[in-house]
């Protein structure tokens, strides 16, 4: 019978599949088993996560997925998940898993002390553990440092034609305007990125490296990029014709977003999620999290890796992150009014 | 047995798990999202629509004419390269749009090489081709879509066989006249169930349109979701969605027209000859077509891998290699199987209710498949709360049964693949006549006899396209992998997932390359097959 060999081949992969998961889904996790939902990167995270493991004998093991979906995820459980902490890459996502009462507050003098005041939920709810800083990259061929000042001066009609973006619908460039509502109000922050759409060269761009790229290769002279994606592409070509430059050093600062961490609520191990935490705001964890993705650590005791260090220091925006989330979806709701796509 | 009335538990318990998702987003009306609503509206719910209108519209007739085209060539000419491109036009199926769309960005934005080699040529100041644009989406989609439509009307121009072209010819008609007065309608159901296939993909789809920063229905919901954080609202566009979506299924159910098609004798066919510049004309024309939809992609993922290197390849990377390769087999079995039944189950009693609520299934394949797999989720945490834990009696200290469980996450495959897998294994059996059934009954053979001994050897060519398709289909679906795996379960989607959300393309190549290489050996055995 000519069916009988995909039938074979179907029954044994079954067999195969029930008993390795009955290998790996122990019923009920040992109180050693960590687990954690994480919106960073396998590849960002394994490496810390493997090494808390040979420190500690504490086994972690998590799902990896956008904010979005794991915070629906994480409020679907309920009291049910199994799910000790959730990792996100934006203060936005973590203020909003916050305000839907799936984090809870940790009381720990480790994590007060290691992270900055800003960088954190007024309520300790969730705690920063890299910060990202988002910045203008420009063309060493074209732009001269001295004409630029500001975010707000990208609108200038000298950039006419010049500027290129990120999509508005990237949560980065959410936090960017949602914090310059915060300080500048509504009205002031609708004429400025109304006046960056004026100035684009071409529609906004999926992502930060392609922006990049399309500076390089002349259709744009300068653009908004989270340092690390510089730095990646600096890690790779160190002659490239880009540079970085600090925007508002004379006023509120370069924008800076977090990628942190926060306890659920329903927690299985609260006590061990908060020591992976504790450890994670630590010195030596600190420049391993950040260095691994060109970041900058949020403990002001470790410095960055040497690549990012050579961008000099700049001074940033000290408003807190929570901002971006309350203001996410009155930024998301400015910049559609604006056109900004 | 013949007429009895089990047949019909099938289609109600396939209908059941399609429409409980469904039901979830429909819930999403209790409370009306008013602010979201008037924003969309004043900032562009116009645009959105007439986008997606514009996708629909565009890959609509591209597939069709590239499918169409492409399998009248293969199927019923001769001309050199031909059985070479037989099996080979229908290789872009093993192509996940989300790979496709961040090659094409790669090679086709102002900084690849295809534009900068066309500004060496005409001038920075040329115009170019832009291909984040309503024509380059289309294309984009088109080109790794229209294997749906091609191996549809191949497989019905194949079973038409010469004899009718024949008859049309000796009454008068010219060749033109002859395939568009009776060949074309008579593969007209098989060609509008292929495009109905791509429509579904495509308004569904989320990785091109996000890589190309073009806004549809599709991005509007995410919007809703992620940016206001309103997953109401997100649900309530994504029912509006569902509600095109059944449009074009009524539309679907009335461009197939009533003709039903039974087996003809394959024998004997000769092709019609294109010989000296026709058959170059043709040859090229599949050539460039396979080079753009297969070869350019492909190359580039390779240059790309060279480029990274091989260091991704440790024994984790096998792993996931295993696990989209079991997860995907499981999945294609179960999802047959299923179909097998609800195909059987139609043709025992027929009835135009039961027509009806099988077509409803068709609904799982066209929700985007963030939203699909949240319904599934939410549906499945309900179960796990109302009904499995008050069953093993100890609440929620049982934890997460459905939830979190290999099951669901088949299930959710289940629900979005139904329809790719019942499509084949339905118009396999409505080839078989039902006279055979008869003939068998009335020699004294009982059901199951008449089962394993003529069904079942009749529908193995349907069943096989069938499984094939559900496997390449699940082991490339990214979002509900993502959302509803098990611990420890990634697969290479996962992978490429991970990697392109961080922009990195070109360290995406290696699971996309994998992926690429694991959907093609299925791909090519189903060809194959069907050429014996």
């Amino acid at each position: 019978m000519k069916l009988s060999l995909p039938a074979l081949a179907a029954l044994c992969s079954l067999t195969a599949f029930l008993t390795s998961c009955s290998d790996k889904q122990p019923s009920a996790p040992a109180a050693s088993t960590l687990t954690v939902y994480s919106e960073r990167v396998e590849h960002l995270i394994k490496p810390l996560f493997d090494e808390y493991t040979a420190q500690t004998g504490v086994s972690i093991r998590y799902i990896t997925d956008g904010a979005g979906p794991l915070i629906t995820r994480l409020a679907n459980e309920g009291e049910a998940t199994p799910a000790d902490l959730l990792i996100t890459v934006d203060a936005g996502n973590l203020w909003q898993a916050a305000e839907m009462g799936l984090l809870r507050s940790i009381d720990s003098p480790i994590l007060e002390e290691n992270v900055p005041a800003h960088l954190q939920s007024g309520d300790n709810q969730w705690f920063g553990l890299s910060a990202r800083a988002r910045t203008i990259v420009y063309s060493t061929e074209r732009v001269k440092p001295e004409e630029l000042s500001t975010y707000e001066a990208l609108g200038d009609e000298k950039w006419k034609g010049r500027l290129c973006l990120r999509t508005s619908k990237k949560v980065y460039n959410q936090s960017l305007v949602a914090t310059m509502i915060n300080t500048l109000g509504v009205e002031a922050t609708e004429a400025i990125v109304k006046s960056w759409v004026a100035n684009l060269a071409t529609e906004p761009y999926s992502n930060d490296t392609v922006a990049m790229e399309a500076v390089i290769a002349g259709q744009c002279d300068l653009t908004l990029v989270n340092t690390y994606y510089f730095g990646r592409m600096q890690a790779e070509k160190p002659d490239v014709p880009l540079a970085i430059f600090w925007p508002n050093q004379d006023d509120r600062g370069v924008h800076v977003n977090i990628s942190g961490a926060g306890v659920t609520k329903h927690a299985k191990h609260p006590q061990e999620a908060q020591k992976l935490l504790e450890w994670l705001s630590t010195e030596e964890a600190q420049y391993k999290f950040a260095e691994a993705n060109q970041e900058y650590p949020v403990n002001p005791k470790s410095k960055p890796s040497p690549l990012v260090q050579a961008w000099g220091t700049f001074k940033a925006d000290l408003v807190n992150v929570e901002a971006a989330g309350r203001l996410q979806a009155e930024a998301v709701k400015l910049m559609d009014r604006a056109g900004y796509r | 047995m013949i007429h009895s009335r089990w047949w019909q538990l099938p289609i109600w318990m396939m209908a059941a798990l399609v429409l409980m998702p469904v039901l979830v987003i429909l819930l999403s009306w209790q409370s009306a999202q008013v602010e979201v609503w008037q924003h969309l509206v004043a900032t562009g719910l116009s645009r959105l629509l007439s986008n997606t209108l514009a996708l629909m519209l565009g890959v609509g007739i591209t597939v069709t004419l590239l499918g169409v085209s492409l399998a009248w060539l293969t199927a019923v000419c001769d001309f050199p390269g031909r059985r070479w491109f037989d099996w080979a036009l229908v290789l872009p199926l093993a192509m996940p749009t989300y790979v496709v769309a961040f090659v094409a960005l790669g090679l086709m934005s102002y900084s690849g090489p295809v534009l900068t080699a066309w500004r060496d040529l005409f001038g920075p100041r040329a115009w170019y081709p832009e291909i984040r644009s309503t024509p380059g989406v289309i294309l984009v989609m088109s080109a790794v879509l229209y294997p749906y439509v091609y191996m549809l009307a191949r497989s019905a121009f194949l079973q038409q066989g010469r004899t009718l072209t024949e008859a049309a010819r000796t009454l008068g008609r010219g060749p033109w006249a002859s395939f568009i007065q009776v060949v074309l309608p008579m593969a007209r159901p098989a060609i509008v169930a292929g495009t109905a296939l791509a429509l579904m993909e495509a308004l569904a789809d989320f990785g091109a349109v996000a890589v190309f920063n073009f806004d549809t229905f599709t991005t509007a919901i995410y919007k809703s979701w992620f940016g206001f954080f309103n997953l109401q609202a997100a649900a309530q566009l994504a029912s509006l969605l569902l509600m095109f979506v059944a449009l074009a299924l009524v539309l679907e159910q009335q461009a197939r027209g009533r003709g039903k098609v039974h087996q003809h004798s394959l024998k004997c066919q000769d092709r019609i000859r294109l010989s000296g510049l026709r058959g170059l004309l043709a040859c090229i024309y599949c050539l460039t077509i396979l080079l753009l939809a297969f070869v350019v992609p492909f190359g580039q993922l390779i240059i790309w891998v060279s480029k990274t290197g091989l260091k991704a390849l440790d024994e984790r990377f096998f792993q996931l290699v295993q696990h989209t390769f079991l997860l995907g087999m499981i999945s294609a079995v179960v999802i047959c199987l299923t179909a097998l039944a609800v195909a059987f189950g139609l043709r025992m009693r027929p009835s135009s209710w039961m027509t009806n609520l099988t077509r409803l299934t068709a609904l799982g394949y066209a929700l985007p498949g963030s939203v699909l797999a949240v319904g599934i989720m939410i549906a499945f945490a309900f179960l796990d709360r109302a009904v499995l834990w008050p069953l093993f009696g100890n609440g929620a200290a049982a934890g997460q049964i459905l939830l979190g469980s290999a099951a669901a996450l088949i299930t959710a495959y289940g629900i979005r693949f139904f329809s790719v897998g019942l499509g084949p294994v339905q118009s396999g059996l409505e080839r078989i006549r039902p006279q055979i059934q008869e003939v068998a009954h009335s020699l004294g053979h009982s059901q199951w006899q008449v089962m394993r001994r003529i069904y079942l050897p009749l529908l193995a060519p349907g069943l096989m396209t069938a499984l094939i398709l559900v496997l390449v289909d699940v082991m490339k679906e990214m979002p509900a992998t993502l959302l509803l795996r098990p611990f420890g379960w990634d697969t290479l989607a996962v992978r490429v997932y991970e990697m392109t959300s961080e922009g990195e393309w070109q360290r995406a190549a290696l699971p996309a390359l994998t992926l690429v290489l694991i959907s093609l050996v299925p791909v090519i055995i189903m060809v194959r097959r069907s050429r014996q």
